[in-house]
């Protein structure tokens, strides 16, 4: 390892002067756009493109702050710069995002150039985690860990974020736009439910090559994501991406806000001649401009600090014997880990998702906490994940049970990832203007009801996805159980969606039938699962018992209880 | 807002063709409607097409030699079909001439405008041109190319912006 990689911040992009001088020239424009807004030279309408391409939302009770945490990743510096600011300008709470970000919800406007400044002090923005542009670049959660892993995404995830940074061509798009960048063949960034997703894998002379697929979503109009074409070459990428995105601004509609994103017009033209559109803009551009040539990648690669992964010989057989020797220890590691590719090390989750609690919702003192073990356990680097979790990367094995005990301690050890309790919720109508329905109590329910970690093991693979509105950003139709809050006539009802997954098998789930009161939703859903239990084959998943017998099997249990 | 061109007030010396009136002598700009007229007149008079945001630019490609401008249209701010045109314009139609963005774009657009060959604005909006100015000098730096080919920075993608 090199003194030069040694003195870079693990696992994120280092950035240099420039960077600094631009992040900090972003703050005092968005200072100066707040004093055109407060005198009256802007109005609202005008003003809140520009607030939200900085994160500033105007919800229910007052503006939201969504910060970027690009692909996830960040520094225990920045997360206890975090943890200041939940202190100082929002109620000692922070929420993390499925867009792998995080967000404030009690900021007052006059805040915000400070809070952004701040941020900038710790190399961090809220530049474009809201607004009609490409948005945070979001990527796997073991990206540079994971053991199946055949390219680090995060790499050509920093290169799209720094290519689509006030992008001149596409800031006024005709919606948001959203990227994903797997580096593994397991799917765990949903790539199909993404504007363009990229799947990248080393090519026949071991460069990157990306698989494309366009136009996926959720939202009011769920569609799985359409390939586009394969082994995009790695010098050819922000070419084909400026290709996709300028037939998108061009064709995109306009005309209703519900018909603009890209899947709308990716259907209406047919994958075919979309791809026609797209290779006619790839064929005419002047490829050089936008080369993205070997050196710039590798200049970019050299700028994120690698850990220094070296273990004792004995680690693993240390971890195995500390397993034996504590039952509940070895249950949070059956569930909350995942393997490394280095034999001496593991990837730790930590559950944001406590029995009873708001999934994503993270105190002051927690947050203060990560950073602590990151720096202790996982060379300062932390990633936040799409389900709402925090992962500490590169954990050797034989301290991993030092770190689950700080975990329990803080109320952050919950083994219940990838469980009933795992479960991804929208704000809902506690926080979010467009909601119908709360959320969350919903989600406190049936972490409640599921407390048990024996019955959560014994249930097995299970994913439960809340959306407080049609708008999806729980993600329902990606759930193998997916809850849906509607309004009918002021009563909050819950519609189930049953068969989605947002993985490998990529799938939307299907409504069951009438939407149920909100007092009786948990119960059919405790009913659901209770039939899954006891119709399932030896070794068979919730969602694999769903495929296999179908909705009518366990329509019964959910509308005529025994 | 007077006519603004990097930055600064120009003067503008070209007239707009008004409807249902024969075209002026001098330069002019037509609607696309009426590019063919405009084509007819003599071919020293300077002439220039407004398109709406909505015209796939290629079909000026035959005009074009004798085009000295070209208006894009922001009908509102929030409609962003006009920087694809203008760089296609620059990029792939190889035009020289003017481009100028007319309709309501934001003063903080301005950057962008410039960085997809928008050369001149002619808005109906009132801010003073200070803050057009300011939006043009805060940002010095950028992350990815443009038609402008700014100067590159060393590391990555990044450019430095040429400001006056």
């Amino acid at each position: 390892m090199s003194t030069d990689t040694a003195t870079l911040p693990v696992g994120r992009y280092a950035y240099d002067q420039v960077d600094r001088t631009f992040l900090s020239q972003r703050v005092a424009q968005f200072r100066e756009q707040v004093g055109r807004r407060v005198a009256g030279d802007l109005s609202e309408d005008e003003f809140k493109p520009l607030r939200l391409m900085n994160g500033l939302y105007l919800q229910l009770h007052a503006y939201m702050l969504r910060v970027a945490v690009p692909y996830g990743m960040m520094g225990a510096d920045q997360m206890r710069e975090l943890a200041h600011i939940a202190r100082t300008y929002d109620r000692d709470y922070g929420h993390f995002t499925t867009r792998q970000n995080i967000q404030f919800n009690w900021i007052r406007l006059e805040d915000t150039p400070d809070i952004l400044e701040r941020l900038a002090g710790v190399n961090m923005h809220a530049i474009q985690t809201s607004g009609n542009c490409i948005r945070n670049v979001t990527c796997d959660e073991f990206a540079g860990a994971a053991a199946d892993e055949l390219l680090d995404p995060r790499i050509h995830a920093e290169i799209l974020r720094q290519w689509s940074t006030l992008h001149p061509e596409f800031s006024f798009l005709p919606r948001k736009f959203k990227i994903a960048i797997s580096g593994s063949p397991h799917d765990r960034v949903a790539a199909r439910f993404h504007d363009i997703g990229l799947v990248a894998h080393p090519g026949p002379d071991g460069r990157p090559v990306f698989d494309v697929f366009v136009g996926g979503g959720l939202g009011r109009t769920p569609i799985i994501g359409v390939h586009l074409r394969d082994n995009l070459p790695e010098e050819d990428l922000l070419a084909y991406l400026e290709a996709v995105v300028r037939v998108y601004n061009a064709y995109g509609r306009r005309d209703n806000m519900y018909k603009a994103r890209i899947k709308i017009l990716v259907q209406a033209l047919g994958v075919e001649q979309f791809r026609e559109k797209v290779d006619a803009e790839f064929a005419q551009m002047n490829r050089a401009d936008y080369r993205l040539e070997p050196a710039i990648v590798e200049g970019i690669r050299a700028r994120f600090g690698i850990p220094d992964l070296d273990a004792p010989a004995d680690a693993a057989r240390k971890l195995e014997a500390d397993r034996k020797a504590d039952a509940r220890f070895d249950r949070w590691v059956r569930t909350n880990t995942h393997t490394h590719r280095h034999e001496g090390f593991i990837s730790a989750v930590v559950s944001i998702k406590p029995d009873g609690g708001i999934p994503g919702d993270v105190t002051a003192d927690q947050m203060d906490l990560i950073a602590d073990l990151a720096d202790e356990f996982s060379f300062g680097e932390i990633r936040v994940t799409h389900m709402q979790n925090v992962v500490l990367g590169h954990v050797r094995k034989d301290r991993l049970r030092d770190l689950w005990r700080r975990l329990e301690g803080a109320g952050l050890g919950t083994p219940n990832i990838g469980l009933v309790g795992d479960i991804i919720a929208c704000p809902g109508l506690d926080y979010c203007a467009l909601a119908n329905a709360r959320s969350i109590p919903i989600a406190q329910k049936l972490s409640a009801r599921f407390a048990n970690p024996e019955l959560q093991e014994n249930i097995g693979t299970l994913r439960i996805n809340i959306s407080g509105c049609i708008n999806a950003c729980g993600h329902h139709h990606a759930g193998h159980i997916g809850i849906l809050g509607v309004d009918k006539r002021g009563e909050e009802f819950f519609q189930l969606t049953l068969g989605g997954s947002a993985e490998n098998d990529v799938a939307i789930g299907q409504i069951i039938g009438p939407a149920l009161p909100e007092d009786e939703t948990v119960d059919a859903i405790a009913r659901l699962i209770d039939t899954y239990l006891v119709l399932r084959n030896e070794g068979e998943a919730f969602i694999d018992t769903y495929r296999r017998l179908g909705a009518a099997s366990f329509k019964d249990a959910v509308y005529a209880p025994a | 807002m007077p006519l603004l061109e990097n930055g600064h007030v120009t003067e503008d010396r070209w007239a707009q063709a008004i409807a249902g009136e024969a075209l002026p002598a001098g330069a002019v700009i037509v609607p696309l409607e009426r590019l063919e007229e405009g084509l007819a007149r003599p071919k020293d008079a300077p002439l220039g097409v407004a398109i709406g945001p909505d015209v796939d630019v290629a079909v000026l490609r035959p005009a074009l030699p004798r085009l000295g401008l070209v208006a894009v249209n922001f009908p509102t701010f929030r409609d962003g079909r006009a920087f694809t045109q203008a760089r296609a314009l620059r990029e792939h139609l190889s035009f020289t001439g003017e481009i100028r963005a007319t309709g309501t774009p934001l003063p903080d657009q301005y950057e962008f405008l410039l960085r997809c060959g928008v050369t001149t604005v002619q808005t109906d909006r009132t801010e003073d041109v200070a803050v057009w100015q300011q939006a043009h000098e805060i940002i010095s730096i950028a992350y990815q190319p443009s038609v402008l080919h700014e100067r590159p920075q060393g590391l990555g993608l990044r450019r430095f912006l040429v400001t006056d």
